[in-house]
């Protein structure tokens, strides 16, 4: 066994920790947390396999950002935790037995003959660019299913502002156009009245 | 490769999504009166696209970007029922939509960017491409269910779309790269002839198979994978439920036989036996849950389901005939479900969802011609002769037959008898039930006409069905690579 593949079950096995932990952890902020462990942990994974460009975005879209902007969501949430794990001993016996299905199933099936041989991952030399690659690639072979995802992006961005839009109409705000062409006229009324008497 | 050589059989895909940019910026310089505009803009748009469709058509197999695109018949004569459908759906929805206060900018481009999707996924030849279709489907989808923010129906309806579809992209993607990891390969063709070459490893194929094949019957709403339809098909507003329950079937015809016809044919022992036992589920859960909905839209959610495993039944039974009937199956059926949404929506009027069995209780007295259409369409869903459901499901169980499952032909048979009592009930309410209200039908007359066309079009197919059927088997003979 050599480095890297040690160095390959180290990453898995903190993968399926974290991952596990996401989903039992009693403090939500926590589960995050572990997300962000779970990322990173895959993005090592990825380095191992020569797709440097991926694993480094990895880091910087997913944890830099997105789970950033995800743990300020789940803190801002009052989240009751009573009350979210009622109902969890009453269906964990359910749900653990077929998860317990599912995972003898896929033992049944991949334990008959060994484990599968997947193709392993080609090596590259060291001067080999995997970002240039990618760029090229992304730019010539894929360039439909690119577009695509820019659609994906698109159809994304034009659904989150249809449904999140709210045009209050009780909402005051300055419109500075008519506060800059309000003339004398409009805002001054000179009213001629007699001047009163001291009594 | 040249480029133009590329773009051309993209053609009508571009222009979809050209125009659905153009109209979605024209759309914010139109007043809330003036949306007409838009929905005529959208209307030319499809009209375009088909004669891009019928234009750019070329004899045989035409790949393009890479192998990632196919133009053949099949995906011409798909995409041109898509746009029929996607442009009767808007016609049928305009008024319902436009009382509710849903007739927006974004529900139209929503509706054109969920008609790019299903294009791409009817001519997708690689699996990136496949579930990138699918995507950009589903997500405006989920939003187009959403859109009704204020209602608490619409909105649970679409988290549970959402969350389930999610789910089902996930299942749908392990399994792909289960394959990929087996064959080293996403584009179908290839994966198919390394699976011939025997290199792949046979376990870690069936292990991508099953999860591949779960993600399929999510998409397409089978038991055991179906919780998700009746609740999405009840809680949305009945324009986006019409858009779900018709054109993507089409979409998800094309989409199931380009996976496990094209890509994974040398498979097929391991994947009818899993299709056998989906369709026998949703058969009979769905027309036995069918009998006991009083929501006419849940009813027909359940309809879709017993459906859909008639559709699997075609599939299954191989062959280019079984293939052909299949298609025609998905063409006749989202006929059917066009007509009884457009009903629905038609007796609907502001404030109020004609969703219920009793809102149809003596509709002949109150309408006799609408009363006869609805009477058309139901039992066409039940497959009572001379409509064309009758044809679509003897064609289907004739190629069952053929391919030597008899005993499943029996057990449709028996299944959709029970569910034909669901149908005919609607028509004994119908014409011997007093009704419950005499509201007048308030009907817009492009709808009503559409209506009219689409009745008289489930007649008049089950009468002469020779031509949709021969259309249907020569463009799958065309193009499935059947190995």
């Amino acid at each position: 066994m050599n480095f890297e593949t040690i160095m390959f079950y180290v990453f898995a096995a903190l993968i399926v920790f974290s991952a596990l932990r996401v989903i039992t952890a009693h403090n939500p902020v926590h589960a995050v947390l572990f997300l962000v462990l779970a990322f990173i942990s895959s993005a090592g994974i990825w380095i191992l396999l020569e797709a440097e460009f991926l694993a480094i975005t990895l880091v910087l879209v997913y944890v830099g950002a997105v789970m950033v902007l995800f743990l300020f969501v789940v803190m801002m949430l009052d989240i009751n935790l009573v009350r979210m794990r009622e109902g969890i001993w009453r269906w964990l016996p359910f749900g653990a037995a077929l998860a317990g299905l599912m995972a003898f199933e896929m033992i049944w099936v991949l334990g008959s003959s060994g484990t599968p041989a997947g193709k392993s991952a080609i090596k590259h030399a060291a001067d080999y660019s995997n970002t240039k690659e990618l760029g090229r690639l992304i730019y010539t072979e894929y360039v439909y299913p690119f577009e695509i995802a820019a659609v994906l992006l698109l159809v994304a961005m034009v659904a989150a502002i249809a449904l999140t839009l709210r045009r209050r109409k009780d909402a005051k705000s300055q419109v500075v156009a008519e506060q800059v062409a309000v003339k004398k006229a409009d805002r001054l009324r000179i009213v001629k009245m007699q001047a009163e008497r001291k009594e | 490769m040249d480029l133009m050589t590329n773009l051309m059989p993209a053609g009508a895909e571009i222009f979809m999504l050209a125009m659905a940019c153009v109209i979605l910026i024209a759309d914010l310089l139109i007043k809330q009166s003036g949306r007409l505009v838009t929905y005529l803009l959208v209307q030319l748009t499809l009209l375009g696209c088909s004669l891009i469709t019928v234009g750019t058509h070329e004899n045989g197999i035409v790949y393009a970007f890479h192998n990632m695109f196919v133009d053949d018949l099949m995906s011409d004569v798909l995409k041109l029922l898509t746009y029929l459908a996607v442009s009767m759906m808007l016609v049928y929805s305009r008024q319902y939509l436009t009382v509710r206060g849903l007739f927006s900018g974004e529900f139209m481009v929503l509706a054109m960017f969920a008609t790019l999707g299903m294009m791409v996924m009817i001519s997708a030849n690689h699996f990136l491409t496949l579930y990138l279709g699918l995507e950009v489907l589903s997500l405006s989808l989920y939003a187009m269910v959403a859109l009704q923010r204020d209602s608490a129906v619409a909105t649970e309806a679409a988290m549970k779309y959402f969350i389930l579809g999610a789910l089902a992209s996930g299942l749908l993607l392990y399994g792909m790269s289960m394959l990929y990891g087996a064959t080293g390969s996403l584009e179908l063709g290839a994966v198919s002839s390394a699976i011939k070459s025997g290199a792949a490893d046979k376990d870690l194929l069936v292990f991508g198979l099953v999860f591949v094949v779960s993600g399929l019957a999510f998409k397409l709403g089978v038991v055991p994978f179906h919780m998700w339809v009746p609740d999405v098909y009840h809680g949305a507003p009945t324009a986006m439920t019409m858009l779900i329950g018709s054109a993507p079937k089409l979409a998800a015809f094309a989409f199931v036989s380009r996976i496990l016809v094209e890509g994974l044919q040398p498979l097929v022992q391991h994947w009818s036996g899993m299709l056998i036992i989906l369709a026998i589920a949703s058969m009979a859960l769905g027309n036995i849950t069918a009998i006991a909905q009083t929501n006419l839209k849940r009813m027909l959610a359940y309809s879709t389901i017993a459906h859909m495993g008639f559709l699997l039944l075609g599939l299954l039974s191989g062959g280019i005939e079984g293939y052909g009937t299949s298609m025609f199956y998905a063409v006749v059926y989202v006929l059917m479900s066009l007509g009884a949404f457009g009903m629905i929506m038609l007796l609907s009027r502001e404030g109020f969802e004609a969703d219920t069995l009793n809102d149809f209780k003596g509709l002949n007295q109150r309408s006799p011609w609408l009363a006869f259409l609805m009477l058309l369409l139901m039992f066409s869903m039940a497959g009572v002769p001379p409509t064309v459901g009758f044809y679509a499901k003897f064609s289907v169980l004739n190629s069952v037959v053929q391919a030597g499952h008899v005993w499943l032909a029996v057990v449709a048979v028996l299944l959709s008898l029970i569910g034909a009592f669901y149908y005919l009930r609607i028509v004994k309410l119908m014409y011997f039930d007093a009704p419950e209200s005499h509201a007048p039908i308030d009907v817009g007359s492009d709808s009503a006409f559409l209506l009219s066309v689409n009745g008289l079009g489930v007649l008049l197919l089950g009468l002469l069905p020779g031509t949709l059927m021969s259309v249907c088997a020569v463009s799958v003979q065309q193009s499935l690579l059947l190995h």
